[in-house]
């Protein structure tokens, strides 16, 4: 006959520290949401309120598409904002990612600010650059373009130098060898063996501009967005729908565009 | 090829010089480990020199102590006329110019032709957009790195991408490079090891045959006796980081040798 092997316990001995740590996440879970989420009765109401004869969601039916023409130029200006800020940003992040590099950076003070920039710009939200660039320079296309730019440096800056970190160093060493100078190296074999991994992020970068775009005009830096801002405002909510509509097919071009060419290049 | 040369000797048909390469109590250790106890040597103009040893024996840092790729702990290297440990960075930059270096592995940039690999070794010499790509460079450049190429036999793949050639291609390729940069002296640190035996014997010929050519002095890291006996003029084996051989290859015995290429056992 076999002998009955006695099975684990069912439970880790866990020590007084990890009990802790258990009841304080559940604790900050608990008032968290006792404190700012909506309670029970007042989503219902909001839901009745929706979808009530003269509520918010049967104005928005059947979409507005008088102004379609409008609305499509602010649309083009909107890519227009994006590309441009898309652009200039993926310019400027190169020269932050190769100070922010171990290898490439002339100095570790100076690669220790490059990496705190950038995680500066990528931690700060866009709209707040936007208000931040609308003191700066107005209301307007221009302070929504700075913003996207800062945004997309601290985006595509991490992604640049981390691309150029993981590239093969053997060509490095090798020109560093032959007597190359640092612009050399990174030119010549550097940025030859990140193209790839640039294309994606710089493609993925434009998305991201193109998603972004579209939000900063509700703080008045040009685009879409003050057009759908002053929908909302004057209860305008069926051309509202339109302009969320419209803005949906651009994003998801985008996207699709970006996807296929990354496909391709790749 | 394979004359017998003493020290001191010069090759066939030359004016008798001193030695371009003089290594006097070269010294390294990585705290704790000696790799190189008190290895002097020297090298003369004109002539193919073989390093061998056991895996372990130290002789690829050798080779890296030479260009000042990892600093010697103590000892003296005078080479083309400068005493190497002297040289700052600029100065430093300048010498390895001078240096031309085949490395075991191709160490190319992938996603470049061949092409505008071999151009990178202008980068010796000339700094700039116009040393970086094929298509940026003068047409002078281009034509002296054809005649590189031409020279290793590759002209016709001038504008293939080196990720698709053969390994012994691209090691071709790399040396095409180094004659690119018009190099005073030759390392080579195994440059057959990653190649099948056809290639790495085709590989070792041409290099020999170039640096023969170009009155080149050659210092080859080997790992195969029967290219040893073929390639070299003379032979330094290395054994626990001292020299423990030092023959003419005419008069090397290649059973006495035989015990440089063991390997121990894993």
């Amino acid at each position: 006959m076999t002998q009955a092997i006695p099975a684990p316990p069912r439970f880790r001995h866990r020590t007084l520290t990890e009990y802790a740590v258990i009841l304080v996440v559940i604790a900050l879970v608990l008032t968290s949401v006792a404190n700012t989420a909506p309670s029970l009765d007042k989503l219902e109401r909001g839901v009745a309120r929706l979808f009530a004869p003269s509520g918010f969601l049967m104005q928005m039916f059947p979409p507005d598409f008088s102004r379609v023409e409008h609305i499509a130029w602010k649309l083009v200006e909107t890519l227009q904002m994006a590309v441009a800020g898309a652009a200039l940003g993926l310019i400027f992040a190169v020269p932050f990612a190769i100070l922010a590099t171990d290898r490439l950076s002339p100095h570790p003070a100076v690669k220790i600010v490059a990496r705190g920039l950038i995680a500066f710009f990528r931690t700060v939200p866009d709209l707040v650059w936007a208000i931040f660039f609308i003191i700066v320079v107005g209301l307007g296309p221009a302070a929504g373009v700075l913003a996207l730019m800062i945004d997309k440096i601290g985006f595509a800056g991490r992604f640049f130098a981390e691309a150029m970190e993981e590239a093969d160093t053997g060509p490095q060493d090798a020109l560093r060898a032959i007597g190359a100078s640092r612009m050399g190296i990174i030119f010549s074999a550097v940025f030859p063996a990140c193209l790839p991994s640039f294309t994606a992020t710089s493609l993925f970068a434009l998305e991201k501009s193109v998603r972004g775009s579209a939000a900063l005009g509700l703080v008045g830096a040009g685009g879409i967005g003050v057009d759908l801002k002053v929908a909302f405002d004057l209860f305008n909510y069926d051309e509202a729908l339109t302009i969320i509509l419209m803005m949906l097919v651009l994003v998801v071009a985008v996207e699709q565009a970006s996807s296929w060419i990354r496909a391709k290049l790749i | 090829m394979n004359a017998p040369l003493m020290a001191g000797e010069v090759a066939a048909g030359s004016t008798p010089v001193g030695p371009v390469l003089h290594v006097r109590d070269l010294v390294k250790s990585y705290d704790g480990p000696v790799i190189l106890r008190s290895v002097s040597f020297s090298a003369y103009a004109g002539v193919s020199l073989a390093v061998i040893g056991a895996n372990g024996s130290g002789k690829s840092t050798l080779l890296k102590c030479l260009i000042r790729l990892t600093d010697p702990t103590s000892g003296q290297i005078e080479m083309l006329g400068q005493d190497v440990g002297a040289l700052g960075p600029r100065a430093l930059r300048r010498f390895r110019s001078r240096i031309g270096v085949v490395w075991q592995k191709h160490n190319l940039v992938p996603r470049l032709s061949a092409l505008s690999n071999v151009l990178h070794g202008v980068q010796a010499r000339m700094s700039g957009p116009r040393s970086w790509w094929q298509w940026a460079a003068p047409a002078e450049v281009r034509a002296e790195a054809m005649a590189c190429l031409g020279r290793v036999g590759l002209a016709d793949k001038a504008l293939q991408r080196v990720d698709s050639l053969s390994g012994g291609q691209q090691q071709r390729v790399a040396i095409a490079r180094m004659l690119m940069q018009r190099p005073e002296i030759v390392l080579a640190d195994e440059p057959d090891a990653s190649l099948d035996p056809q290639s790495g014997e085709d590989v070792m010929r041409l290099l020999s045959d170039l640096a023969r050519q170009d009155g080149l002095t050659l210092i080859v890291i080997s790992h195969r006796l029967e290219h040893t006996m073929a390639f070299s003029d003379r032979i330094i084996g290395l054994a626990g980081g001292q020299i423990t051989l030092d023959v003419p290859t005419a008069q090397a015995d290649p059973v006495k040798l035989r015990r440089f290429f063991d390997k121990p056992p894993e």
